[in-house]
């Protein structure tokens, strides 16, 4: 599903390469944890993987794409495959919640019978039946990272990149986004989440990659968040 | 490709800068207006050219003592000049034209302005030959023959009124090709900040496109449209001021030398002409300028 082949990534204006030699493979189905202090390399691997940047070495394969290489030309394909969540959810200001999660469908093309039908589907998976005619600004961070998953998943990808999703949210809060990641989960999609969040690793006791400074320190098949510290 | 979908992003998109919108729209107007008047004017030139093309004459007037004693034409100079005029090969035709007919002519040509016909008395006038030529581009060689001859006072060819009269109108067409050009300068300018602009202001937008796997298409479209239809309102607000300068204006002010036949004015078919011209113009330079400014400025 996912594969990094020694894989680095030097940015233009740094010295230090943000990813080194490194190299990963998660399986359809998994449930990954990218974890690493500050500046080891997290939000770029997920980058990586989108092709919103390309690696200086090594090879990067999504699903049956070959990332590195691909024609730009085939690069939105690749993305309708993967759904993306961020810690500051990125939603549309000026369009409700419905029309956020309908936007994603909208802008590639799918029909608007089949945007009819599924816009509510996945409104109530993520427990927000009934506020879909709300505005962005008239939720609360957790319902509105319940829409950014919304949007994420409305397509059905293969799999869910989630950038510390949990970050801008409290502990309670929180928890109730991962069991919604979980219930994603299960439905077969992978998912690979970078956070900081000790508590939520600990307790999920799912696989672990931890990076540092671009390398990767560990891959536990059932890790904790702080081993050796 | 959903047509609804993009549409309500353009006018969105409109809406949201709605005083470049503005702008854009004036500039592309005037820039356009002034291209399509050049092209009236050259239109203009053709359709007076045309007019004159075998009205070209030369004229030979004859001294005040012949015009005054020689009604008919039946005596010398008259009568010798005639001939060899009639017998000259590069002469097409001879119309032999006394003082009372020149004085018919001018009534005509002035009854418009009565009090000007009423001060002419046909003793001013002179009597003349009016010759039309075989080649009609080379009037000189009358006054070179028959310059100075006896009975003649002066030889006038139309061609010199007519070279000024055509070098006027080829000024004023220059004159609105070049502030037309400098119009378009600022309409391009005009035109690419407000697609910088207009990205600028979707960066969320276009930003949740790119990562849900919106084609290029889907990202840019919305805005070479913005471009695209700002420069179609402009070339229709062009095309409606060159119709309201055409009735209120050009036919006013032409009215007189149009009925006398001297230029030939523009009509509904001539701007017709012009329209779809502009309208195609608006379309590929906007669609052009929006898709350079794009890939230069945008990142997507
Ligand atoms: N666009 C960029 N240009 C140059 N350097 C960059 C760029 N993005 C990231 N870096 C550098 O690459 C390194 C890794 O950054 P990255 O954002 O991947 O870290 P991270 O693990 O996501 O950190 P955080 O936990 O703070 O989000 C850092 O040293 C960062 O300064
Ligand atoms: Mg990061």
């Amino acid at each position: 599903m996912i594969r990094l082949e020694q894989v680095s990534k030097v940015y233009k204006t740094s010295t230090r390469p943000a990813l080194e030699n490194v190299s990963v493979e998660i399986d359809k189905g998994e449930f990954v944890f990218l974890i690493g202090p500050s500046g080891s390399g997290k939000s770029t691997f997920l980058r990586l993987l989108l092709r919103e940047e390309v690696p200086s070495k090594g090879r990067v394969y999504v699903a049956n794409f070959d990332v590195a290489r691909m024609a730009r030309r085939r690069v939105p394909r690749l993305r309708q495959s993967i759904g993306c969540v961020f810690q500051d959810f990125r939603l549309l200001a000026n369009k409700t919640v419905a029309e956020n999660v309908a936007f994603a469908l909208e802008v590639i093309g799918k029909p608007r019978h089949t945007i009819k039908k599924v816009v509510p589907e996945v409104l109530e998976l993520v427990g927000l039946e009934g506020k879909a005619e709300r505005m962005p600004h008239e939720l609360s961070g957790g319902e509105q990272q319940r829409v950014a998953i919304a949007r994420a998943f409305v397509n059905r990808p293969l799999m869910l990149l989630a950038d510390e999703p949990t970050g801008n949210l409290d502990p309670d809060t929180s928890q109730d986004i991962m069991l919604l990641l979980e219930r994603i989960n299960r439905t077969g999609t992978t998912v690979l989440m970078a956070t900081h969040d000790h508590s939520i690793v600990d307790s999920m006791r799912r696989r672990v990659v931890e990076l540092d400074l671009g390398r990767v320190l560990r891959d536990d098949a059932r890790g904790v968040y702080g081993v050796g510290r | 490709m959903r047509a609804s979908f993009v549409f309500s992003e353009v006018v969105t998109g409109l809406r949201r800068n709605i005083t470049m919108t503005i702008a854009m729209i004036i500039t592309t107007a005037i820039s356009l207006f002034l291209l399509g008047g050049g092209l009236l004017v050259v239109r203009m030139i053709d359709n007076t050219q045309e007019l004159y093309q075998d009205k070209v004459e030369v004229s030979v007037y004859l001294t005040n003592d012949v015009s005054a004693n020689d009604k008919g034409c039946t005596a010398d100079p008259c009568k010798g000049l005639r001939s060899s005029l009639e017998s000259d090969p590069a002469v097409e035709e001879v119309v032999f034209e006394n003082r009372d007919q020149a004085f018919e002519r001018f009534k005509r040509i002035f009854e418009a302005q009565p009090e000007l016909v009423k001060l002419a008395r046909p003793e001013a006038l002179p009597a003349s030959f009016r010759v039309k030529l075989v080649n009609p581009d080379r009037p000189e060689v009358i006054t070179q023959v028959y310059g100075g001859k006896a009975g003649i006072d002066t030889i006038t060819d139309q061609s010199e009124f007519l070279d000024r009269f055509f070098n006027a109108l080829n000024g004023v067409r220059n004159g609105t090709f070049f502030i037309a050009g400098i119009m378009a300068i600022a309409a391009l300018l005009l035109i690419s900040n407000t697609v910088q602009l207009s990205a600028f202001t979707r960066k969320t937008e276009v930003g949740i496109m790119r990562l849900v796997g919106a084609t290029r298409w889907y990202t840019q479209l919305p805005f070479l449209l913005e471009a695209v239809v700002t420069g179609v309102v402009g070339a229709l607000v062009a095309i409606g001021m060159l119709v309201m300068g055409k009735v209120a204006f050009a036919d006013d002010v032409l009215a007189d030398p149009i009925q006398a036949g001297v230029v030939k004015s523009v009509d509904a078919s001539d701007i017709a002409l012009v329209s779809p011209i502009l309208l195609l113009i608006a379309v590929v330079i906007s669609a052009i300028t929006g898709y350079v400014t794009l890939r230069l400025y945008v990142r997507t």
